[in-house]
């Protein structure tokens, strides 16, 4: 079970956490126009990186704020944790 | 009972003022407090314990603990059986029962063993090759191949004992009460940190138990019984016995199952048998110590062939000889101070063969104690059947090829050290990748992936002295990085280090003798050296596949004792090195863990949280029976004495049509949503308009995926200007709210808006029927129910009986109704007041299946069954809902061109042309009956009902091109109730479809 960070409550245990996805992946400002394809990419196309990736986690069961985390994919150590809008802070360790 | 011939009169670490007795295969035996049921069964004489696996051959005792792979036996009787448990770590209780598994009828004579005498036909992929065609009759195989191959059996009753979980945090834990171990927490334990240390024994101590050892001048055990005194008086330090760390998960987290009373007959009264202890640790010393590896020869799985480890543990620890005279075997040193503790056991050591040709000063001392040392010799083959009975011995050259005239020995006793393997289970799990070691020969820890340490044996320091400095060392220095202590590690204690021969890597010995001999390297799945070269000869050359392919290390033992040496075997064949042949990923769990340690507590009544409405009891006392909802209850139907189900339902549908009814919907998902954006956030969610929507009025919404299908539907009504009440569906109200979260701080942070879920703090029912108003009047002074006042989608606060409560005009059933939210504690009081004010009107409480039948009669979808993740609001008829104007979640998706397809499915309705026929649940809709398979099939039935109010059968469904079919005949097939009804498309509305009740 992953510890993460949330940058409101502190360390927390994943069990706490919902995956919210891929945190890079920005609704298009003005859906209507765009193209069939922009928005088909928005909404089914996800990199499946092998490494780090920058993902949503919601704190479901603690503070509800959405939050970004940095994670390795490969070793499942988080790199960084912050605020859905705001800047990441480096974690040390796991 | 009998005197325990092979028990010694004194020494050891057992209680003879505690005598025991147990029951092994249905014979009464007598052991000690301290035993294991392996050790006792030793000291009885029972040699056999078990036959194998796929040849049915006797087995008997290798191991003292975790590594064993033979005995395994089934453990207690009844519900509380439980089976694959390994004797070797079974402690003795007084009453024991325990038996042989895989052995039909009785351990020494087995039919199964008729296997062995056809061992020849079945070779590695024997299964795969024969009983694989034709594969329609494998069913029929697996059957009787379980039969024989069986590896005990699941208890058949309720697991009488209860289990728990305990999640803890530490600063540092050590994993294995060893040497190294007990250094590790002592260090730790000083700088005043946190300390778990776990030990899977009953005892702490680890290989000293066993071992007749010095420290500072004193026996071992002095030693540590002084450190866990030390221990137990820290505060901060617990020590965990009975307890085997099976997991090291992701970011320190380790899962660790404690035996509590396994070493009872049962556990106390209100006691749990075990416990699962998760916990974070910040740093973690592994401590795990190494497991003596056997030397693969002919016929090398004879009762009585054990590891010199074990044999030395049965004489220190419990004083038990594990035969009277002994041939030892190895390829390095360890084995002769072990053959010196056998020998002051009283057993007589016949030879020790030692595969090197000089043994240095361990073998000069074992020659001046008079014993009989073969150098540059090894064990060819073991004789005897259901014990081993003599070995043959001769030279051996440095490949283990026979290089000389053999040598019979006679013995009751093969005693085998090949080397020692580091316990690394942990570390694997822990993600770190192993290092070949060859001055060990041994799979060492490379490097830490995670904040873990290995020190001692388990890193592969086998020396006494390095397993206590590197303990010291890691405690402290974890413990300091735990924010405890300087680092500074405490001196360690004096050890007279003796002067050691290197070993010499030895996997095998191949001898001239007979052809069918076996040599086994997987005792418990019975692989050996032949099925290695099988597989390697048929183009196996990866050790994951020749694994697989041989069932090599597959057992519940994970292959503790045999990987390396098929590894070593494989990379022989193939002409590789041993680590570029590779090593196997050892996964969880390091021994078997029970399924009742893992759910814990979470079990029947428990298995779930169970949701009560706040009405919950009323409906109890109208002996109302309950329906899952999630993980709500709620109130199926409210049946009458002598009431069959549909009977009950047609009751309160037709009441609700004809007169009035009440329903507990309390279930509901409720969320407030307020700030001055809060109009332009359900804007961008709901598919219709919400900024006009006046203060003191209910609209209903529907909600998208980003994808354009139908995600929710509810009221949402506008309390103020910037203040809503949000409802959502029963099934649904946890992701809603999730979602608005998601969309408000993801999407849109800017818009001014807060949002907090009150499913929990409102009880809610709703009145419906032609009489609601006249229920609902009496029962209010304050808010004026009228038609003109409270109109349909129009809402007011007040008292209701007295209680301050919204009322929402509102309705799904299709008639004039009143939602009535209270707070949640007056639930019960509403009800009550409800029913008293109704009774002139004859008024009934109904359950969910009424309330079904009524949506289905309105032609009302539901999440789920029609808005099931693939319909558009198009599909369910509500394209008029849709704005033109404003953006919403899922909108752009509305115009792809899958979502605009004419050929999707639409809601229609369906009326059986018989109208007593009953439409099956989930019948596919076709054209044609008759048609041959596959037959193309238009649509699927979604809801069906017999509607008491229409009299007759109907349905709503999903049909290609729906709507333009009105009047079309199609059928309704369903293989599965064997059934195909003959269906007219109609309206989906079956009940007043201009919704006039609604607005009288
Ligand atoms: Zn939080």
């Amino acid at each position: 079970m992953l510890l993460i960070r949330c940058p409101h409550c502190g360390p927390r245990n994943q069990d706490e956490f919902a995956y919210g996805g891929d945190a890079t992946v920005k609704r298009p400002a003005d859906p209507a126009s765009a193209s069939d394809s922009e928005w088909h990419a928005y909404i089914y196309v996800r990199d499946n990186p092998r490494g780090p990736h920058e993902e949503l986690w919601h704190h479901a069961a603690g503070c509800r704020r959405w939050i970004r985390v940095r994670r390795d994919t490969l070793s499942h150590r988080i790199l960084a944790t912050g605020p859905v809008h705001g800047p990441l802070a480096e974690e040390e360790g796991r | 009972m009998n005197g325990q011939p092979f028990r010694n009169p004194s020494g050891g670490l057992i209680d003879r003022a505690r005598p025991l007795s147990f029951t092994f295969n249905g014979r009464r035996h007598a052991g000690y407090a301290g035993d294991t049921l392996a050790s006792a069964l030793l000291a009885n004489g029972v040699r056999l314990v078990a036959r194998s696996f796929k040849y049915h051959r006797p087995r008997g005792i290798v191991g003292a603990g975790a590594e064993e792979p033979n005995a395994l036996v089934q453990l207690r009787e009844g519900a509380a059986t439980e089976p694959d448990t390994r004797a070797t770590q079974v402690e003795l209780f007084d009453g024991l029962v325990a038996k042989s598994q895989n052995c039909w009828p009785s351990v020494g004579f087995d039919l199964g063993a008729l296997a062995g005498l056809l061992a020849s036909a079945l070779p590695a992929g024997f299964y795969y090759k024969t009983f694989m065609w034709p594969a329609s009759w494998w069913p029929t195989y697996e059957h009787h191949i379980r039969r024989i191959a069986g590896m005990g059996e699941a208890p058949r009753d309720r697991d009488p004992d209860r289990y728990d979980y305990r999640h803890a945090h530490c600063d540092v834990l050590v994993v294995g009460g060893g040497p190294a171990g007990l250094a590790a927490a002592l260090a730790a334990g000083r700088t005043g940190a946190r300390v778990i240390l776990v030990d899977e024994g009953a005892a702490l101590g680890g290989s000293l138990l066993g071992e007749q050892a010095v420290i500072d001048g004193r026996p071992a055990l002095a030693w540590v019984e002084e450190t866990v005194g030390a221990l137990a008086a820290m505060p901060d330090v617990l020590l965990l016995r009975r307890a085997t760390a099976f997991a090291y998960n992701d970011h320190d987290m380790l899962a660790i199952v404690e035996r509590r009373f396994d070493h009872m007959a049962s556990p106390p009264p209100f006691e749990t048998r075990q416990r699962l202890w998760l916990v974070r640790a910040e740093r973690v010393v592994l401590a795990t110590g190494a497991i003596e590896r056997p030397i693969v020869f002919a016929e090398n799985d004879r009762p009585g062939v054990m590891l010199v480890s074990a044999a030395r543990a049965y004489a220190n620890r419990y004083a038990v000889r594990a035969g009277s005279r002994a041939v030892v075997f190895t390829n390095n040193d360890s084995a002769y101070g072990a053959a010196l503790d056998l020998a002051r056991a009283g057993i007589e050591v016949a030879a020790m063969v030692d595969v090197r040709p000089d043994g240095g000063e361990a073998a000069r001392r074992a020659r001046a104690a008079g014993i009989r040392v073969l150098a540059a010799h090894g064990v060819l083959a073991a004789h005897g059947g259901r014990s081993v009975e003599a070995v043959s011995v001769a030279p051996i050259d440095g490949t283990g090829r026979a290089a000389g005239r053999a040598e019979r020995i006679d013995c009751d006793l093969v005693c085998l050290s090949g080397g020692w393997n580091p316990a690394i289970h942990l570390f694997s799990q822990s993600g770190g990748r192993a290092r070949y070691e060859p001055a060990i020969a041994a799979f060492v820890p490379g490097t830490s992936v995670q904040a873990e340490r290995s020190v001692g044996a388990a890193r592969g320091s086998f020396a006494l002295a390095d397993a206590l400095a590197e303990g010291l060392a890691a405690g402290a220095t974890g413990a300091a990085e735990a924010g405890f202590g300087d680092g500074a590690v405490p001196p360690a204690p004096g050890i007279d280090r003796a002067v050691e021969a290197p070993m010499r890597p030895l996997w095998a010995v191949h001898g001239v003798g007979s052809k069918r001999a076996k040599r086994f390297v997987d005792f418990q799945n019975d692989v050996t050296a032949a099925d290695i070269a099988l597989a390697v000869r048929e183009g196996y050359r990866s050790v994951e596949h020749v694994k697989r392919y041989t069932t090599l290390g597959m057992g519940t033992d994970q292959g503790k004792l045999g990987n390396i040496q098929g590894l070593a075997i494989l990379s022989g064949l193939v002409g590789a090195d041993i680590p570029a042949v590779g090593t196997t990923t050892f996964r969880p769990p390091y021994t078997p863990v029970a399924f009742g340690a893992i759910i814990g507590h979470a079990t029947g009544a428990d298995f779930d949280p169970v949701r009560r409405t706040p009405m919950y009891d009323w409906h109890v006392r109208r002996g109302a029976p309950f329906v899952n909802t999630g993980l709500w209850k709620r109130a199926q139907v409210f049946p009458r004495p002598g009431e069959t189900v549909l009977e009950t339902i047609g009751r309160e549908a037709r009441a609700v049509r004809t007169s009035v009814g009440f329903v507990d919907v309390s279930t509901l998902g409720k969320i407030d949503i307020q700030g001055g954006d809060a109009a332009e956030l359900l804007d961008r969610l709901y598919i219709n308009n919400w900024k006009k929507l006046a203060v003191g009025k209910a609209r209903y919404g529907i909600m998208l995926r980003e994808d354009g299908m139908v995600f929710d539907d509810g009221t949402t009504t506008r309390l103020a200007e910037d203040h809503f009440f949000m409802t959502t569906t029963t099934a649904n109200a946890v992701r809603v709210m999730s979602m608005l979260e998601y969309v408000h701080q993801v999407h849109w942070p800017e818009l001014e808006v807060h949002m907090t879920s009150v499913s929990e703090q409102w009880a809610g029912v709703a009145i419906a029927g032609p009489n609601a108003r006249n229920v609902l009047s009496r029962l209010t002074s304050d808010i004026d129910v009228g038609n003109e006042a409270l109109p349909y989608m129009g809402c007011a606060e007040g008292t209701v009986a007295g209680l301050p409560a919204r009322v929402f005009r509102i309705s799904f059933s299709g008639e004039m109704a009143y939602e009535v939210n209270v707070p949640s504690d007056y639930g019960a009081a509403i009800m009550d007041a409800i029913m008293a004010a109704g009774e002139p009107f004859d008024i009934i409480p109904y359950g969910t299946e009424a309330l079904n039948v009524l949506r289905i009669e309105k032609g009302h979808f539901v999440v789920g069954p029609e808005a099931d993740g693939r319909t558009t609001p198009d599909d369910l008829g509500l394209s008029g809902m849709v704005s033109k104007t404003k953006d919403f979640i899922g909108k752009r998706s509305l115009s792809r061109p899958a979502l605009t397809d004419p050929e999707r499915k639409q809601l229609v309705g369906l009326l059986t042309v018989d109208p007593g026929e009953r439409i099956p649940r989930g019948a596919q809709i076709v054209e044609d009956p008759s048609h041959p398979l596959p037959c193309p099939m238009v649509g699927q039935v979604t809801s069906t009902c017999f509607s008491p109010n229409l009299g007759r059968s109907i349905a709503l469904a999903l049909v290609k091109r729906g709507r333009s079919r009105y009047g079309e005949r199609l059928y309704a097939a369903s293989p599965v109730a064997g059934r195909t009804v003959e269906v007219t498309v109609v309206h989906h509305v079956f009940i007043d479809p201009k919704g006039e009740r609604l607005r009288v």
